[in-house]
């Protein structure tokens, strides 16, 4: 029986085909080019950061996370918040690389590549964040269930476990599926490639020829994995929130929160490739491997929509606190915007529900000036929206007489700091060293030229 | 990679084709003569390629499934195990309650199937790919390549056919 995995839908978009396969080689090829020094200063820069992260984090290990800004009754503050907001970062990569592939969305194809990069990196810097925030580091391990000599086994009715099933599955299931798919264009990376290059290419291509058996086995084993990572991408933000929604503390025991948190997770994702990509494009010389009237308008369209569901959100979860009745929610929502974090609280409305609604307008979609500005809100006010809800929940529960305020130190900006410097770095090094844009995957859109002419 | 594990070389033919509808009429041709061990390479997957090749079903989805499930009944059974190996009362639930242990059972379905789906991968693609095969850098840029493996005695015929299919070069790959 002949099996035809469905083909994408090819994109007969006029400034779109122009390519042949061979110029999708050369172009993406070229991408590898040795590096210029405004890339060099980059990749110095993002170094310094981490160093900065990593002395920060250095310092916590041997004198304790008394340095961080913790007191009662704020014990989860920075970290946490930056731990969320990274793993939300992640977010919108398999979105785009799994969702959007079941769906059939042939714009997905140029930009996936990239996304996916920014997502195993974005959850390889949150893996770092409940580590440090564990305070003695040096025993993570016993978040696992392992026997030991204490005969005991982690509780597994906590939300906290779960989230280390949760992240622990998202890094590794999101990591394979950016290898997977990178070994053929590794294989026709080196096929370009010479000298020691060439070798270290081929070692990574793991014997990569795209025989016929090879590709049968690799299509249906995408689809597969592309199935598998939907539900997870969906379920690993709803556990997230669950950190927080399983506890009792007014502003988070909603049942909203895993959808919200999801929506929230994707739209801040998309942020993020924004803030990537249209630096990336130009620096990469692939301009018209992404364009503004395609590419960047659906991942607008994206944006608006999340965005949207975030408004939503929002106004919901003031709706809830007003129609509950309860006077502990009321006035957790209240002085979210007028207590004494007004500021975070409007920064993170305007920032997401209000500059996202913007993008209605196609002359602000197309243009990449504007979404790139908006991208920089967008990250400012998911950073936020994560900092509203866990901060000023915490600062006033139940008992007036415990309010306090955070108060942030140079060791929460340290790792904070530290960890952009990390992400970037990763990101900085996968994009000169690896094809950023899926070779294969842009050539399986291309038809290929027939004898007798005409489409298939 | 074939040369490091000294691998003999298959004899046979090596034809590379521009175009995808003469690759394709090469395909159905040799497939018409009793030649179904051919090898082709192609940039990308292509479904007339597929077409033509008449594939049958990866069975890639069955390690998908088994992982899947292995992994689920991991998840149950670690989590209802553990709790009564050493049963610790919290929050006044059940030693065993089922409703928090599904988000393990189902992190652990993703996560063993999709290892055994690239498991799977890794052992029919990589590790019981057929070896020596003749191979041309060009077929990861923008040729597709046929393989066809024959010895001396009809070779002339072969190369033939596959010239007159539209074959930009054929090469002879002696043993």
């Amino acid at each position: 029986m002949a099996v035809v995995v469905p083909p994408h839908p090819a994109q007969h978009d006029g400034h779109v085909m122009t390519q042949t396969h061979a110029e999708v080689t050369r172009d993406v090829v070229s991408t590898l080019a040795p590096a210029s020094r405004g890339y060099v200063l980059l990749l110095l820069s993002a170094v310094g950061m981490f160093l900065v992260g990593l002395l920060t984090f250095l310092m916590l290990v041997k004198d304790g996370l008394g340095h961080a800004g913790y007191q009662p009754p704020i014990f989860w503050s920075v970290y946490i918040t930056t731990f969320v907001f990274w793993v939300g970062i992640g977010h919108a990569g398999t979105l785009i690389s799994a969702i959007l592939f079941l769906f059939r969305s042939p714009w997905r194809t140029a930009v996936y590549r990239s996304t996916e990069v920014m997502t195993v990196f974005a959850v390889m810097t949150a893996g770092l964040f409940p580590i440090i925030h564990l305070g003695r580091n040096w025993v993570f391990y016993w978040l696992l269930p392992y026997p030991n000599q204490r005969f005991l086994w982690p509780n597994f009715k906590s939300p906290l476990l779960w989230d280390v099933f949760a992240i622990g599955t998202y890094l590794t299931v999101s990591t394979t599926f950016l290898v997977f798919g990178l070994v053929p264009d590794v294989a026709a990376v080196r096929d370009k490639a010479s000298g020691w290059r060439r070798s270290v290419y081929s070692m990574a291509a793991v014997g990569w020829q795209g025989t016929d058996n090879q590709w049968r086995h690799y299509s249906r084993a995408y689809l597969y994995l592309a199935a598998l990572a939907t539900p997870l991408v969906l379920s690993v933000h709803s556990v997230v929130s669950w950190d927080f929604a399983m506890s009792i503390v007014p502003g988070w025991h909603g049942t909203i929160f895993a959808p919200y948190f999801v929506a929230g997770a994707i739209y801040s994702g998309i942020g993020m490739v924004l803030t990537l990509i249209i630096p990336l494009r130009r620096a990469l010389k692939i301009e018209h491997m992404m364009i503004p009237e395609y590419h960047f308008d659906n991942l607008a369209k994206l944006t608006l929509l999340t965005g949207s569901i975030l408004f939503y959100a929002y106004a919901m979860e003031y709706f809830v606190a007003w129609y509950s009745g309860n006077p502990f929610e009321q006035t957790t929502f209240f002085r979210r915007a007028f207590g004494s974090y007004w500021w975070a609280g409007w920064t993170m409305i305007i920032c997401n529900a209000l500059v996202s609604q913007l993008l209605w307008f196609r002359k602000i979609r197309t243009n990449l000036t504007s979404l790139f500005i908006i991208s920089i809100f967008i990250n400012i006010g998911m950073w936020f929206e994560r900092f509203v809800i866990i901060v000023s929940s915490l600062s006033n529960d139940y008992i007036p007489w415990a309010w306090d305020q955070l108060n942030p130190t140079w060791a929460d900006w340290g790792i904070l700091a530290g960890s952009f410097g990390w992400f970037s770095m990763w990101f900085l090094l996968f994009a000169k060293n690896f094809p950023i844009v899926a070779i294969q995957e842009i050539k399986e859109m291309i038809p290929m030229p027939r004898k007798r002419g005409g489409q298939h | 990679m074939a040369r490091l594990r000294r691998t003999r070389q298959v004899p046979g033919l090596l034809a590379s084709f521009v175009h995808v509808d003469a690759a394709t009429d090469a395909i159905r041709a040799l497939r018409a003569k009793g030649f179904r061990n051919l090898v082709v390479y192609t940039p990308a997957p292509n479904h007339e390629i597929e077409e033509a090749l008449d594939q049958s079903v990866s069975p890639v989805r069955l390690f998908t499934l088994i992982g899947g499930l292995t992994g689920c009944a991991a998840g149950f059974g670690m989590t209802l195990w553990m709790s009564y190996d050493w049963p610790v009362l919290a929050g006044g639930k059940p030693i065993g309650s089922v409703p928090p242990y599904v988000v393990i059972a189902f992190e652990l379905t993703i996560l063993l199937g999709a290892l055994s789906t690239v498991a799977a991968v890794a052992l029919f693609s990589v590790l019981m790919g057929k070896r020596g095969i003749a191979y041309d850098p060009r077929y990861s840029d923008d040729q597709i390549g046929i393989f066809v493996p024959t010895t001396s005695d009809q070779i002339r015929s072969i190369e033939q056919l596959l010239r007159s299919a539209g074959a930009v070069e054929v090469r002879h790959e002696a043993a």
